[in-house]
């Protein structure tokens, strides 16, 4: 029984980080269709600005708790200069957008390296984020629990933002059908930045989330953004729900079969499954109806 | 008041509007008539931006806005109603107004004015509008169209494929839009009976170009007919 949660446990905060990855991904992507490939490379800018700000504040429970709305910011603006420069030149051509956006994933692990350099740098854990909580009589690292909660804030925060906001009702109508909304009066340019403002801000979040269980490194955006593009679009293209269903299902799984099995088995595992779950449900977990006019 | 001068609108090298003029006079409705294909919805769709013109302008009240995007118009008084009752499905009706309605200081008055047109709409602000009926989603488009405060109403075949008891509905409510004064409206219309008798002036379209024109009130249905018959 305690191997079981133990193995649940672990799923869910791979799980919750995957979730805070994708959730993004989730806003860009079902947005704009743009498949952003330094998604990842704005979560590192997320995990070395955490680095930076405990260098400058010291102690490392402040310097969390400021690094997180400052990750948000700088990986909003990161993705709003992505976007502007290269993303909005390439409409409707997804491969030049995949290839390009790839390009600048590679830009920008090569200036962490020159930055910071290529091995790992330590950012400490807060002492209160250190130990373990008991949990149906199994422990729960406190930090995989503070990733836990901040993934499950991020997504009723987006949720509350997109369902009752005029912000969210604008980028809901821009998804349904853009056409119809810039003849509605409804800037549509202003609300892809703000979108991708807001999904590239979550990468940073999801960034300071990951020095608490991953070492802080310039290629630690590749780790996830592949599983974080499976749990987009097994989920449902734009879907938040789907995208949740999706994150914590493949955390479990990803979690159950390294227990049995290699690591890389398990991926390999994972990828099968969610082909086979593709092959029932071509349209994810939850559809998006598709844009209409233009 | 919108002018359209001698715009040339063309999908890729094809050109389907070759020089058209349109003048919708202020306070009046400019009627727009023609067969299937005839060029009426690309012209609309020049006017509003969502196409650019090879040439011509378009003009609102004077000012040239040829350069200016769908939602900049759309700001300056240019309301649109495209064919085919769109609205945002997975939205509710009410969201579908606060949509517009949202950063407009007189949002809620103009939801209200445009609610009291079409009064069904009231009871079905909670339903998603893609579960609307034709109708129903018509009148959801052009109540959309009023909250943005228009000074010019661009509708392209607002009663297509309604069932006749709303057609009427729809019909009267542009009548008294017009009649309400500080509206002029450009209507794309089938129904020749219809269209002569709102319209103050008219135009007759044929593959792209304007071949007959005249007063709404001097013309027969007969002598527009004969027009668009050739
Ligand atoms: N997106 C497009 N690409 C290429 N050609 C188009 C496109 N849309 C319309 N056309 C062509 O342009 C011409 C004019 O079409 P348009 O839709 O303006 O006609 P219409 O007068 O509005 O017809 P209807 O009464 O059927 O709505 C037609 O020949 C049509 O096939
Ligand atoms: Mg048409």
């Amino acid at each position: 029984m305690d191997a079981v949660l133990g193995q649940l446990y672990a799923g869910l905060s791979l799980g919750s980080v995957l979730l805070l990855i994708a959730l993004g991904l989730t806003l860009t992507f079902g947005q704009m269709g743009v498949i952003n490939m330094a998604h990842g490379e704005f979560l590192m800018a997320g995990a070395y600005t955490t680095y930076v700000v405990q260098q400058v504040v010291g102690g490392a429970g402040l310097s969390l708790l400021i690094a997180l709305p400052l990750a948000f910011l700088v990986g909003g603006l990161l993705g709003v200069l992505l976007e502007t420069t290269l993303i909005s030149r390439l409409y409707s051509r997804p491969l030049d957008t995949l290839l390009v956006t790839w390009g600048v994933a590679l830009v920008l692990q090569q200036l962490a390296r020159d930055v910071f350099g290529a091995p790992a740098v330590e950012v400490r854990t807060p002492e209160w984020l250190k130990g373990n909580v008991d949990l149906f009589g199994a422990p729960f690292t406190k930090g995989r629990l503070f990733i836990l909660g901040l993934a499950l804030t991020a997504v009723l925060v987006l949720g509350v933002v997109l369902r009752y906001t005029a912000l969210g009702r604008r980028i809901r109508a821009v998804v349904q059908s853009r056409g119809l909304a810039e003849t509605s009066g409804i800037d549509t340019r202003a609300t892809d930045r703000l979108t991708f403002f807001i999904g590239s801000g979550l990468a940073g979040i999801a960034g300071v989330a990951l020095t608490l269980i991953a070492s802080t490194q310039p290629y630690m955006g590749q780790t996830y953004i592949v599983d974080a593009f499976l749990v987009v679009v097994a989920g449902g293209v734009g879907r938040v729900r789907g995208a949740v269903l999706m994150a914590f299902g493949l955390g479990v799984l990803q979690a159950t079969f390294a227990y049995s099995q290699s690591v890389s088995t398990a991926k390999v595992l994972l990828l099968i499954c969610v082909i086979a779950f593709l092959q029932v449900r071509p349209q994810g977990l939850f559809s998006v109806k598709s844009r209409s006019l233009v | 008041m919108l002018e359209l001068r001698d715009l040339r609108v063309a999908y890729g090298r094809t050109e389907v509007v070759h020089g058209v003029d349109v003048v919708v006079p202020r306070d009046g409705i400019a009627v727009v008539l023609g067969h299937n294909g005839a060029g009426k919805t690309t012209l609309l769709r020049a006017a509003v931006g969502m196409l650019k013109p090879r040439s011509g302008s378009v003009l609102l009240d004077g000012e040239d806005v040829t350069r200016l995007r769908p939602h900049q118009r759309v700001r300056r008084g240019l309301a649109y109603v495209p064919q085919g009752q769109q609205s945002f499905p997975q939205l509710t009706t009410a969201e579908n107004l606060q949509l517009v309605a949202d950063g407009r200081r007189d949002g809620r008055e103009r939801t209200d004015e445009a609610l009291d047109l079409f009064p069904a709409l009231r009871g079905l602000l909670a339903r998603r509008a893609g579960l609307l009926s034709g109708g129903q989603r018509q009148q959801l488009a052009i109540a959309r169209a009023l909250i943005t405060g228009p000074r010019v109403l661009v509708l392209d075949e607002p009663t297509e494929g309604i069932q006749p008891s709303v057609v009427t509905e729809i019909q009267d409510a542009i009548l008294a839009l017009a009649r309400r004064g500080g509206l002029s409206v450009l209507l794309v219309e089938q129904h020749v009976g219809f269209a002569l008798s709102a319209a103050t002036t008219y135009y007759v379209m044929e593959s792209g170009r304007v071949t007959g024109t005249g007063d709404g009130g001097s013309a027969s249905a007969d002598a527009v007919r004969s027009v668009m018959a050739f």
